[in-house]
């Protein structure tokens, strides 16, 4: 308990100054060893180890190995972790290989946040509440297919960390449009041809604030851009009991068209455009968001990405793009993204 | 092994999977070159000292600065750091304080009373150096730690050359340039002062291996200007000279100082602190077309110098001067318009620029001349064999830092002459752009500006004027530099492979790539705030 105290202050409260690398680096030979990012420890649990099958530049990947390297770290390693069925199961271990060098179990699809109640409530029987379970699983998991399983575990305020590394597709089965998939986007099923090229302009399907709408103890977002907030937040919401929600945007260089070298950087512009906010909630209420520290357009995170490219040719769709911004404005607005008061980092 | 219900294989950790085989590019940690050491006219490794000062190593700091100039106290006063225009920074915010850091080790290692060591071997051979000004000094240092026994000759009686003779104290106090030049003394070169050289060849028979001449440019450029037989006209050389030497020369209470360079700014201001209640400069030109340095001007024209851009003297009289404004022409240059002011003035100093003093050099004066400078060859050497020349008398920029270029790369060529080698020098790595730098790693942090005395109180007396940083401003500063091209152990790379793919190892000793898992991706080398990795063909 001790040591997850001290790095929750340490992580969430006390951004780190520094003249040369800011909080923004992952580590630094100056910083003391407390003030790094757990990322920077050469003796990190690396929870998804080397070998695994992710493509190259998977963001998946590392989202994943940041979390659990937290989450490890704040519970005193004692971690149990349920995946759903998706790229991470799927590249993380075809048997008999696996990368996970932590206790973890996979069942269907679906059932990932019912399972993930089921190892809690076993730990709880069993007096062993010292251990913590986190589930986790894709978009395609945790916004469409185990979206009852995970509403009923919120609703019951299980003692369960649910992480979602949203790379805004089922990419595992060949890049199909989830209820994550923004609009404009073309997937496989929802190809750039016709009046309205890609996914089309819906109500949209924001499980963060979803999942803030149960009232549970923690929501956050965070994205793989920004490894010491989602170290932070992994670390916030373990030291809360209940039902916990993070969501994590990880591009995907397959599905989104991207160069393999690109997935933090496209991970960055999706935040400083606003098209992702990065923000925390309590039981409900909004209670931070990260300021945007150099704003971009939309254009410039979305040019980057061949799952775009049709709003740029053979004709440009200032439309779409406008109606994308307009998106992201709206986002600064609601989250207040564009605040001066908390700058500085 | 004894397996469960409908399991056929033993379970195996993915690290069986070696997938570095998908690879068709592997990134490399590079050492490229950064602006500022590429600037700098001492080949000073800038990013290196800079590097080891950022966590308050300044001992070694400071040693690492000393392996290519001797003079950090002195290049921190009164170096024009080239290094600081060319910084990255700049395009971030504003450059790094280089040159206040540089002066905060310097007077540090004073403070401490770090020496520097003689070589541990001798040469046995002799080399004799005419000139105890920055080139010279530089060299007689340089020489000396490759072990070759160093006489430095000089006809004036302290030395350093324009350093003591041209810079005024309040650029550049004597006990920093002192405590300096005592160091360099102490490693065992051999100071003959009030000697004149008259004959170069003489020398060479005197048992001297080879000849390093740097004897300056102390000669002022003279113009026509017809003047009465009363009017009082001075060198500003002769002037900046005689106050040093505690000859007060006699200026009276208005002076006109003639000329736009850094010399006419330094004698215009030298001139306010002898009592002058007016100093007045006048350049033919504008102030952007100006030889001086902007800082120097900035600084004179804080002390209440007042300057008459595009202005000439036409006739010099007793206690008055005649003077004709000019206008540019199209192409930049100035014309006369035929129209005069006259200008009171009980004294004219002429800072029109220096040539070299070749009479200097005596007997030995068939050495080939050149547009009124000593050509040299690549490796320093003037047209007879074993002489080298460098600093002000040959082709090239007159600054000190240029000079104290000039002596180690002469050094290192004498040496190698000497020893009946060639010099190789290293190749340069390719220049690190701002482009091509991650910056959003990098913290806004503006620099520091350096504390200057208050301009009324600087004009009356010769104290310093720019004051130094302490301990904590010159560790931020320190810290402001990017590195670019150089691993300054950020871990970024370490964090962001999605493979675990890179070895961190340790304090110090940087990273490596497990080539068994990398995949190729890239990522380290975008997320490199630095520009330190690059990905190459993997063969």
């Amino acid at each position: 308990m001790k040591l997850r105290e001290r790095l929750v202050i340490k992580l969430s409260t006390n951004p780190v100054k520094f003249y040369q690398v800011g909080s923004f680096a992952v580590g630094n030979r100056l910083l003391s060893a407390e003030d790094r990012s757990i990322q920077s420890d050469p003796d990190r649990t690396n929870a998804l180890t080397s070998g695994h099958r992710a493509c190259q530049g998977c963001g998946e990947a590392l989202g994943a190995r940041y979390a659990l390297d937290a989450a490890m770290r704040a519970s005193g390693e004692k971690i149990i972790a349920v995946n759903a069925t998706g790229c991470l199961e799927v590249f993380s271990t075809p048997y008999p290989e696996s990368s996970w060098r932590i206790p973890w179990l996979h069942s269907l699809f679906g059932n990932a946040p019912a399972v993930a109640t089921g190892v809690a409530a076993a730990l709880k029987a069993q007096g062993r509440t010292d251990i913590r379970v986190v589930g986790q699983g894709g978009d395609g998991a945790t916004v469409d297919i185990g979206f009852g399983a995970l509403s009923g575990m919120f609703e019951r305020n299980d003692d369960v960390l649910y992480i979602c590394y949203d790379n805004e597709a089922y990419m595992n089965t060949g890049v199909q449009r989830s209820g994550a998939t923004p609009p404009a986007a073309r997937t496989a099923t929802t190809q750039a041809v016709g009046e309205n090229p890609g996914n089309v302009f819906g109500q949209g399907k924001n499980l963060p604030r979803i999942a803030m709408a149960h009232e549970i103890p923690y929501v956050a977002t965070a994205t793989v851009a920004d490894l010491r907030d989602l170290e932070a937040k992994v670390t916030k919401a373990m030291s809360f009991r209940g039902a916990r929600y993070i969501h994590v945007l990880v591009p995907c260089p397959l599905g989104w068209g991207s160069q393999s070298c690109d997935t933090i950087k496209i991970a960055r512009l999706a935040t400083q455009s606003g098209l992702f906010p990065v923000f925390e909630a309590e039981h409900g209420e909004v209670v931070a968001s990260t300021p945007i520290r150099k704003r971009e357009s939309v254009e410039e995170y979305l040019k980057l990405q061949v799952r775009y490219s049709h709003l740029f040719s053979p004709s440009r769709r200032d439309d779409v793009i406008d109606h994308l911004q307009a998106i992201a404005d709206k986002n600064i607005a609601r989250y207040n993204l564009m605040s001066t008061e908390n700058e500085g980092q | 092994m004894e397996k469960p219900f409908a399991i056929t294989l033993n379970l195996n950790s993915s690290l069986a999977n070696h997938t570095g085989s998908w690879r068709v590019e592997k990134p490399e940690y590079v050492h490229r070159m950064p602006p500022c050491n590429n600037a700098c006219p001492a080949g000073e490794n800038i990013q290196n000292w800079l590097y080891i000062a950022e966590d308050g190593s300044y001992e070694a700091a400071w040693r690492a600065l000393i392996e290519e100039n001797p003079f950090p106290a002195i290049m921190g006063r009164v170096c024009y750091h080239p290094c600081q225009s060319v910084c990255n920074r700049a395009e971030l915010d504003e450059a790094v304080g280089i040159n206040s850091v540089e002066r905060f080790l310097g007077d540090h290692a004073i403070e401490k009373g770090w020496s520097i060591p003689g070589p541990s071997v001798e040469s046995g051979l002799k080399v004799l150096i005419i000139g105890a000004g920055p080139a010279g000094l530089s060299a007689a240092y340089h020489l000396r730690r490759l072990g070759h026994g160093v006489t430095v000759r000089d006809a004036t009686h302290a030395p350093g050359g324009m350093m003591r003779y041209g810079i005024p104290k309040y650029r550049l106090p004597r006990e920093v340039l002192d405590a300096e030049i005592a160091r360099v003394k102490d490693m065992g070169v051999v100071f003959e002062m009030n000697t004149r050289v008259d004959d170069v060849h003489e020398a060479l028979n005197e048992g001297f291996n080879a000849v390093f001449l740097a004897i300056g440019a102390q000669l002022s450029k003279r113009a026509y200007i017809p003047a009465s037989e009363a009017a009082r006209i001075l060198d500003a050389i002769k002037v900046l000279h005689d106050v040093e030497d505690g000859n007060q020369p006699l200026l009276g209470r208005k002076v006109v100082v003639y000329g736009g360079g850094n010399t006419a700014m330094d004698v215009a201001r030298t001139a306010k602190r002898l009592g002058a209640e007016e100093a007045i400069i006048v350049y033919r030109r504008t102030r952007d077309k100006a030889p001086a340095n902007d800082e120097e001007i900035t600084e004179a024209l804080e002390e209440g110098i007042l300057v008459k851009w595009l202005s000439t003297v036409k006739h010099a009289g007793d206690k008055h001067l005649e003077i004709e404004k000019m206008a540019l022409d199209e192409n930049g240059f100035p014309q006369p318009t035929g129209e005069f002011e006259t200008l009171e003035a009980d004294s004219l100093i002429l800072a029109l620029g220096q040539e070299v003093d070749f009479s200097l050099l005596g007997n030995s004066a068939d050495l080939d001349t050149k547009d009124g400078t000593m050509p040299v060859d690549a490796t320093m050497m003037t047209s007879h064999p074993g002489i080298f020349a460098g600093g002000d008398m040959i082709p090239a920029e007159r600054t000190v830092t240029t000079g104290v270029g000039h002596g180690k790369k002469a050094a290192r060529n004498i040496d190698a002459w000497l020893r009946k080698t060639t010099y190789e020098k290293i190749e340069n790595n390719d220049l690190v752009t701002f482009d091509q730098l991650n910056t959003w790693y990098y913290t806004d942090a503006p620099h520091v500006v350096r504390e200057r005395l208050e301009a009324t109180r600087r004009a009356k007396d010769f104290s310093e004027v720019v004051k130094g940083l302490d301990e904590s401003n010159a560790l931020y500063e320190a810290r402001r530099c990017m590195s670019c091209g150089n691993c300054f152990e950020c871990d970024n790379c370490f964090g962001v492979c999605p493979d675990n793919a890179i070895i961190k190892l340790g304090p110090g000793n940087g990273f490596e790539i497990n080539l068994d898992y990398c995949k190729g991706c890239g990522i380290c080398v975008s997320e490199c705030p630095s520009s330190s990795i690059v990905m190459v063909p993997d063969k």
